[in-house]
């Protein structure tokens, strides 16, 4: 006699890879403050601007045209050239629009491919914290090693050559960065990217710089780190259309690199995604077109409210350093005696202000918290002086 | 402060005339005393003229008024061209915008009263009557959509949301 379905003994259903991942620590702070209606949000990662017109109109025009069949795989060629010319005249670095340039769906499937086209298991990442949430899982997923090397307010969180040979092993392949930097706001310069390239050639290791906040950069120039003597070779460029051109929901992003990498990402790209969304594709090649003076205007507001969040930070006795780019405030809660978690918790609660607890951006990140200032003058005003009486209230 | 603050500053409170200047100070970076000055300064030099609220009147009823837009040809006279003729229209009290234009008329000015009448009456006994005016074409303002960079009946709600990565 068979055995009823009901006896068979259920066979696992998750991969040990996914189960090896732990979801973002940020879902636990959207849960809660989802459910509080007055609440003022610094906990945002995105711009406050919404896309501007003439990008949203390209667009729509592609819709009339009839624009909605598959583009190339690696993404339109004129946009693929665009990028390669704004690459160009923006930071001063060379790529084949033909071969060294692939349109991806957000910059987050860059980092993605990027890992899984050059990382073997076993392999090991190191990781600049605190940083993005995904790179830490990214590499759990291509069955490699993440390892976390600390920046923190002491180096202004910025990665230094010590923190990082100290890291390095034989297993080592590859040096995560993200500067300006999602949480701490902190930007590289030149000469200090310099010392992560010397440590890059020393010990033959590529780079995933994540260069999404580069046109967030408030008191200098953005440096491409494949700008770097010796770098264009080792150099995997992530960036995309989110945060300089306020278009997160569009999910378009790009890489360059150099051309067996990058042709291999696109091996990778073809079969999972097959290209990024055609009309997506036509808003960016808009933004790259015409889009320079929006930027102009947004990061010049960012810059104002950004100067005005660190003051006032400041003024209410949480430490901040002047984050150079991208719109976050990464002060430290240390005055109040709270942990970052207990601070995010009590803050939300007590006051209604949202900001997000620096620890889920790894080690690094403890202690302090992540305020975006991309929201409204008058949001910030009132969440800056929620704040003040807060920490008033809790200080140590 | 540097030249180029100085144009933020301005920037800045054209969008907001109602920011305090210990909130400008900070975004400026600069002392509170610094940015009071070159208000001041900004202020005598008639650099910023006023300060004003976007009003959109039509949402007060018993308030709300007539505006026309009347394209005027005139006469330019030697020596001072447009300016005396524009100088006489804009005195008038119901003359809200007065500019000087390229193309087939000279003047646009910018009439407010509180009914079609009123601007009707002013347009042909106050300003076709000037010697120097040859000819106007009155439009009336139906509806405002946008003004001074404001949106009218826009719906602000921030679509993000509370927390992302």
């Amino acid at each position: 006699m068979s055995q009823s379905p009901l006896q068979v003994s259920r066979k696992k259903r998750l991969s040990r890879t996914a189960s090896s991942i732990e979801p973002s620590g940020i879902r636990r702070f959207f849960d809660l403050a989802s459910t509080m209606d007055d609440c003022i949000s610094l906990g945002v990662g995105e711009p406050d601007f919404v896309t501007p017109w003439n990008v949203r109109e390209a667009c729509m025009t592609s819709l009339e045209q009839g624009y909605t069949s598959y583009t190339a795989n690696a993404g339109m060629i004129e946009l693929r050239s665009a990028i390669a010319r704004y690459m160009l005249d923006r930071f001063q670095v060379t790529y084949d629009p033909d071969q060294e340039v692939l349109v991806t769906v957000g910059a987050s499937e860059a980092i993605d491919l990027a890992v899984r086209a050059t990382i073997d298991p076993g392999d090991e990442v190191l990781i600049a914290t605190p940083s993005f949430v995904s790179y830490q899982p990214l590499v759990t997923l291509a069955g490699a090693e993440p390892i976390p090397v600390v920046t923190d307010a002491d180096t202004k969180f910025k990665i230094t050559k010590e923190r990082l040979e100290a890291a390095i092993t034989d297993r080592s392949r590859a040096i995560m960065l993200s500067f300006p930097n999602n949480p701490t706001g902190a930007v590289m310069n030149q000469e200090e990217l310099q010392a992560v390239a010397d440590v890059a050639e020393a010990y033959d290791l590529l780079v995933f710089s994540d260069e999404i906040y580069a046109e967030l950069n408030y008191d200098a120039t953005h440096t491409a780190f494949s700008a770097l003597e010796k770098m264009h070779d080792r150099t995997v460029l992530i960036s995309g259309f989110s945060k300089a051109f306020a278009m997160t929901g569009w999910r378009l992003g790009f890489v360059c690199a150099p051309a067996d990498i990058t042709q291999a990402m696109l091996k990778i790209h073809q079969y999972s995604l097959m290209c990024a969304p055609t009309q997506a594709q036509h808003g960016a090649l808009e933004a790259l077109q015409n889009g320079q003076d929006t930027v102009t205007k947004m990061v010049s507001s960012y810059r104002a409210r950004r100067n005005y969040t660190v003051h006032a930070l400041n003024e209410a006795g949480l430490t901040c350093h002047l984050p150079g780019g991208s719109f976050y405030a990464f002060p430290s809660v240390e005055a109040t005696g709270m942990d970052d978690e207990t601070f995010a918790e009590k803050l939300l609660i007590e006051e209604k202000v949202a900001v997000v607890p620096g620890s889920v951006f790894g080690e690094g990140g403890v202690g302090h918290v992540r305020c975006s200032y991309a929201t409204s003058m008058d949001a910030l005003q009132t969440a800056m002086g929620r704040l003040d009486t807060f920490v008033n209230r809790h200080k140590k | 402060m540097t030249k180029d603050k100085e144009v933020e500053l301005i920037r800045i409170l054209e969008h907001n005339g109602r920011i305090e200047s210990d909130v400008l100070a900070k975004m400026l970076d600069e002392s509170e005393e610094d940015v009071k000055k070159t208000i001041q300064k900004l202020e005598d030099d008639h650099v910023i003229l006023s300060y004003a609220a976007v009003v959109d009147w039509s949402k007060i009823q018993s308030e709300e008024s007539i505006a026309a837009m009347i394209d005027v040809k005139v006469t330019p006279q030697r020596d001072v061209g447009f300016d005396e003729v524009a100088a006489r229209i804009q005195r008038f009290p119901e003359v809200s915008a007065l500019y000087l234009m390229s193309g087939t008329y000279d003047l646009s000015v910018v009439v407010e009263g509180q009914t079609m009448a009123g601007v009707a009456s002013f347009v042909s006994n106050k300003l076709s009557t000037l010697e120097t005016v040859l000819s106007t074409t009155t439009h009336f303002r139906m509806k405002k959509y946008k003004h001074d960079g404001v949106v009218f009946n826009q719906d602000e709600k921030d679509r993000r949301m509370v927390v992302s990565p």
